[in-house]
């Protein structure tokens, strides 16, 4: 089905997050926001809740414990050399391991959960056109609206009394 | 809100156009003086790599060590620079935690702060051990000898210490970084444009971007909080987990972090005086921020006073003798006037600050923040140098450690590495957050708060730099 695409440029987060849900109520198409800081309107506009990335840095966590306990353990029996009259499996001391692997394993793998989820690096031709408008890094709010042909002017109209500077065909 | 100055309001929409502009300005065309201070830190570094690479030919021999006395100045600076590096997870975490709003403007500088030091303290085991070639026999990998590393030293736990702190400090700078990197990408017009492209990984400020970006930094935030915590335990455990006197104690580790914080406030504020005066930064990292670094210091220098005189009651009240003769000859042995300026220099000097006129007085808080660097040196040289050189044999009294050349320019050189590379760093990376900045501006309900800027003189009006390129 053909769409057009229509991209909303606004001053302010709220005005943005009205605009936003303007057309989420009146159904006239799906939405993406760009934004130069996290804003906690456009948050509630788009109804997100909590992102996935706590579990990719629980399980990292999990994965991490468990091999800093798991590493000294396995070379303490690959070659069992008592020191200084220890017990093989010397607890105390592997703690500090798995402590420093939980915490290294959680934080690389929430790196990994945040590439993936974020979807970057994003190398896409397709993708980049839409980012040419340098000023969402700046200042301006974009409300971006994939739309059926027939809502576009809605779409606009929605878009304008919700403040936004300008209303245009986006790529 | 965050505060950045007092007098004159610009207008809501402004407001961001000017953050940018007047943070991304100082990643500008660099003057004369930058480039003298880039040229005498990299002098100093080719020093102290010209002295390693004598080390490296000849052998340890040509460090001052004699026995007992078998860690100097190496680990001195080791313990040293891991614990500056703490006050940057402290501001950029712990303080994040706990939303300190005032931490926005000094969080990015404080972070680079700790990537750099980590690198530089990283060296210095290298650095210690005879054969530096063989560095790599401290991880534990399959290898044709056939053997493990020793996972109950503390040595090792170091190992992992470190690396854990270094590989989570570059990813939460760089975390920090990436909206930041693409705003200088916009707006950038020379050769390093691409270079931004590649690094920012084509962020584009999509909600869906924020919506991981946010959650994942306030988890970084969580994890590097026990982190730090538990690194300069580890640290402390090189020494305490011994059981020579003046080394053996159950109060290394809140005692060692707390000076490791306090170190690392100190200079932080060393460099943001000078940062913010040569990139005219006045208006973002104001006298405020840098008096709650001044008030933070007074708290972290009375918890290492309050460990010092721990220290030396616990040797008095044990009636143990060789505890006792180790903190005596401490205090008044052969090393008696570095103790006694390190004393002085971390819980006399630093309670200057509690005087408003002091913690607001930029050579003041200058001067001061200089005596507790000093003063923390100072207080790891105390605790290596003379517990070893008074150990449990009378007869390996010998007499002073002394530095050879090596040592003294091996300590040059890193001082030179730290501030090369942050020297680097502040020219080419937004030296404040730039998110954060305008994030501090959004209320909750999306509205934008003034900002208000006191020196109109700085900049040309922020509405014309919407397309201002660095």
């Amino acid at each position: 089905m053909p769409t057009v695409k229509i991209m909303g440029v606004f001053d302010s987060g709220k005005k943005a997050a009205r605009g936003i849900n303007a057309i989420r109520k009146n159904d006239l198409g799906s939405v993406t926001a760009y934004s130069p800081v996290p804003d906690h309107a456009l948050d509630h506009a788009l109804e997100r809740s909590v992102s996935p990335i706590r579990l990719f840095i629980l399980i990292g966590g999990i994965i991490g414990c468990i091999s800093g306990f798991a590493l000294p353990i396995y070379t303490v029996y690959d070659w069992p050399l008592i020191t200084g009259g220890k017990a093989l499996i010397s607890l105390p001391p592997f703690v500090v391991i798995a402590f420093e692997l939980t915490i290294l394993f959680g934080a690389l793998s929430g790196m990994m959960g945040f590439l993936i989820l974020a979807r970057l690096p994003r190398v896409s031709r397709r993708t980049k056109a839409i980012t040419v408008d340098p000023t969402f890094s700046l200042d301006r709010f974009g409300v971006f609206v994939s739309c059926d042909p027939k809502s576009e002017s809605a779409v606009r109209e929605a878009l304008k009394l919700a403040g936004a500077l300008e209303a245009s065909r986006g790529a | 809100m965050n505060s950045v100055g007092t007098s004159v309001h610009t207008a809501p929409s402004n407001a961001f156009s000017r953050i940018d502009s007047d943070i991304l300005r100082t990643m500008g065309r660099p003057g004369y003086a930058y480039c003298a201070a880039v040229a005498i830190a990299a002098l100093g570094l080719g020093f102290g790599a010209y002295a390693f690479s004598v080390q490296w030919r000849f052998g340890i021999g040509v460090a001052g060590y004699e026995h007992p006395v078998l860690w100097a100045i190496y680990i001195t600076n080791f313990v040293f620079w891991v614990g500056i590096a703490h006050s940057g997870t402290l501001i950029s975490a712990v303080l994040f935690l706990f939303r300190a709003k005032w931490r926005t403007a000094v969080a990015r500088a404080s972070e680079a702060t700790t990537v750099f030091a980590v690198l530089t303290a990283s060296l210095f085991p290298i650095i210690h051990i005879g054969r530096p070639w063989f560095f790599y026999w401290l991880f534990p990998y399959p290898n044709e000898r056939q053997l493990w590393v020793n996972f109950r030293s503390p040595l090792i736990w170091d190992v992992f210490a470190l690396s854990t702190y270094l590989t989570v400090s570059i990813m939460f700078l760089f975390l920090g970084l990436i909206p930041d990197i693409a705003a200088a990408r916009d707006r950038c017009a020379d050769w390093r444009k691409p270079i931004y492209r590649a690094l920012a990984l084509g962020w584009d400020g999509s909600h869906r971007r924020w919506w991981h970006y946010s959650s994942l930094y306030a988890f970084f935030a969580a994890l590097a909080t026990p982190l730090v915590v538990s690194v300069h335990s580890i640290v402390s455990w090189d020494f305490a987990v011994s059981i020579l006197p003046g080394w053996h104690s159950t109060i290394f580790a809140p005692y060692f972090v707390a000076g490791a914080i306090f170190s690392g406030l100190a200079m932080v504020i060393t460099l943001l005086i000078p940062l913010r005066k040569f990139l005219q930064l006045e208006d973002y990292i104001t006298i405020d921020h840098l008096e709650n670094l001044a008030k933070l210091i007074i708290v972290t220098s009375l918890i290492v006073g309050y460990s010092y005189i721990t220290e030396f009651f616990i040797a008095w009240y044990s009636g143990n003798p060789f505890e006792q003769q180790t903190f005596y000859n401490r205090l008044f042995g052969d090393y008696w006037l570095f103790t006694w300026s390190m004393l002085i220099c971390n819980t006399i000097i630093p309670l200057l600050f509690f005087s408003k006129y002091l913690r607001t007085n930029l050579v003041a808080l200058f001067t001061i923040s200089i005596f507790v660097n000093i003063g923390m040196w100072l207080e790891r040289f105390v605790i290596i140098t003379t517990s070893l050189s008074h150990d449990f044999d009378p007869a390996n009294w010998s007499g002073l450690y002394q530095p050879t050349w090596v040592e003294v320019a091996i300590t040059i050189g890193s001082f030179s590495m730290f501030f090369l590379l942050f020297l680097l760093f502040i020219k080419n990376f937004p030296v404040v957050s730039i998110t954060e900045m305008k994030e501090a501006l959004v209320t909750s309900n999306g509205e934008h708060q003034e900002l208000r800027i006191t020196s109109e003189s700085l900049h040309s009006s922020a509405a014309s730099s919407t397309g201002d390129s660095i």
